[in-house]
């Protein structure tokens, strides 16, 4: 399928990033290469991907690494990483509750580890500890499952009591006075947080080198189906054919999947963070908590970023709400009433797909050739990388590799669900 | 979205209220086939637009009612109506079996 010499088409290749560039471009203000181009929407591609975010362009950026497919076009309705790439709280982790999805995203760590070396793009990737808190036994007793399936595939997870917690997170109030007392954690030390913008720029910059074009500011408008085969889709900037279509739109998955003419159980609901003003660095680890609907961390930049659960009805609404706020800050408070007088600066809302059983649903579809990556609900960005590879190999092969074989569509008409909603950071 | 407007209450906070789903007409569990069942409990529309709903006034009157509303602004529209889940006279009432006490 790969066109010979593509790399070099449309304008040279941007060098490569380094010390001696930085203090090069330093003393000289040359003008630094734009990270990727703007191109002409050819007529023809071989693969088309609808959706510019993280999953989007990390497909992208495998296909022509990994398997030398690069007449590809990476199309998105706005710009390159706006969506629920641009809106997670940008949490890293592998602690998940079934075998097969904590494989998976311990493959999704691994490539998150070693991203920045092989982007050569800084991804600022902290390894920080993640803690999921327990309030009740039955958390608990999740926690302990959780810790053993995790042990068993190799992951790093243990159940830590209120003592070790506190030395962990020592502005936690861990007292047995608590509204909602801290009775033990889930912890495990890989997870970590990550600069999510530089992950979708440096897989935008890689696919770009390696001659993929992305194609901002273009809207599908419809996709050609013929005699049960995908043959193309319509843009507002024209039409263009393609054999093969991955849709990799989150929120709005459904819509491009209605295009297509394929049914998927997915609904959008709209999940809500917020961040404060910077302050010094004082939390070191992620903290969760299930029952009081809240994950807390500092970034690089002293900023704490507050999530929450989904809304508790579905919109396609990207508004932050009063009541969210409200609920959000009593919540913090609960775990770390020393943060009372600290100021929010603002807050958004993300558009989660949710499927029935808290899994994704990746590989083909009843429509020959339109391949789906959705259904991703509140884990779609620390998946990104692993979900990106597997796509394009599914592409490359036709079929998809053992890794993401039981997330297909066909798992709900077969009743093999993938229960995750257990390992859902907060409740749902 | 901030207000929702309760046919009983009038205009309350959202958080007040318990989304009831959208209006799905359950198949006949006797006759469904497997595949009409799995559609039933899986596939929803997820509408970007005006979409008919049902709402629960938890914190309220406590009572069931039918909302239009767009998904993408969430704002509402005409007069909500409560729905009616007790009909006076359930269509399939089997008679009893035996006579009760006189």
């Amino acid at each position: 399928m790969a066109r010979p010499g593509l790399g070099r088409r449309g304008g040279t290749r941007p060098p490569r990033y380094s010390a001696a560039g930085l203090v090069s471009h330093g003393l000289t203000h040359r003008d630094w290469t734009p990270m990727w181009r703007r191109h002409e929407l050819e007529p023809v591609y071989d693969v088309v991907i609808i959706g510019g975010g993280v999953h989007g362009l990390a497909a992208a950026y495998y296909l022509a690494a990994n398997h030398g497919i690069s007449n590809v076009a990476v199309l998105d309705k706005g710009y390159i990483g706006g969506g629920g790439s641009g809106r997670n709280t940008a949490i890293l982790r592998s602690n998940y509750l079934t075998p097969e999805g904590v494989r998976f995203y311990e493959r999704s760590m691994d490539l998150y580890r070693g991203l920045a070396a092989d982007l050569n793009f800084n991804v600022m990737f902290a390894r920080r500890g993640h803690l999921t808190l327990a309030h009740n036994d039955g958390s608990l007793r999740t926690m302990r499952w959780r810790a053993e399936v995790n042990k068993l595939q190799g992951v790093d997870s243990e159940v830590i009591g209120p003592d070790e917690i506190k030395r962990l997170v020592p502005y936690m109030d861990v007292s047995a006075a608590a509204r909602y007392p801290v009775l033990g954690a889930l912890y495990h030390p890989p997870g970590g947080i990550i600069r999510h913008d530089a992950v979708v720029w440096g897989y935008a910059r890689g696919a770009d080198a390696r001659g993929v074009h992305i194609h901002q500011d273009t809207e599908v408008t419809g996709i050609d189906v013929a005699h049960g085969k995908v043959t193309g889709v319509r843009t507002s900037r024209g039409p263009v054919s393609a054999p093969v279509v991955l849709n990799c739109t989150a929120g709005w998955s459904t819509l491009i999947c209605d295009m297509a003419g394929v049914q998927v159980p997915v609904q959008t609901f709209p999940l809500q963070a917020a961040v404060t003003e910077p302050v010094r660095p004082f939390l070191d680890a992620v903290v969760v908590s299930g029952s009081l609907h809240v994950y807390v961390s500092q970034t690089d930049r002293g900023e704490l970023v507050f999530g929450a659960s989904v809304d508790p009805y579905p919109s396609y609404s990207m508004r932050g709400s009063l009541d969210f706020i409200e609920g959000l800050a009593g919540h913090v408070l609960e775990l770390m009433p020393s943060l009372a007088r600290l100021r929010l600066l603002r807050q958004w809302a993300g558009l989660c797909d949710m499927t029935p059983d808290f899994s994704p649903i990746m590989g083909p579809t009843p429509v020959d050739g339109f391949l789906v990556d959705i259904g991703w609900g509140t884990y779609g960005f620390k998946a990104g990388p692993v979900s990106g590879e597997a796509m394009a190999a599914t592409i490359a092969a036709g079929k998809p590799p053992p890794l993401i074989a039981p997330f297909g569509l066909d798992r709900f008409a077969e009743g093999r669900l993938l229960g995750e909603k257990g390992a859902a950071s907060v409740g749902h | 979205m901030i207000l929702l407007t309760c046919p009983c209450c009038g205009p309350r906070n959202v958080s007040e209220f318990a989304y009831g789903g959208s209006l799905a007409d359950r198949p006949d569990p006797a006759d469904a086939t497997p595949r009409e069942w799995r559609d039933y409990l899986y596939l929803r529309d997820n509408t970007r637009g005006w979409v008919t709903e049902r709402w629960y006034h938890r914190a309220g009157c406590r009572q069931f009612f039918v909302v239009e509303r767009d998904t993408v602004t969430d704002e509402t529209r005409d007069p909500p109506a409560v729905v009616d889940l007790m009909p006076a006279e359930p269509p399939t009432a089997e008679p009893p079996a035996s006579e009760g006490a006189p």
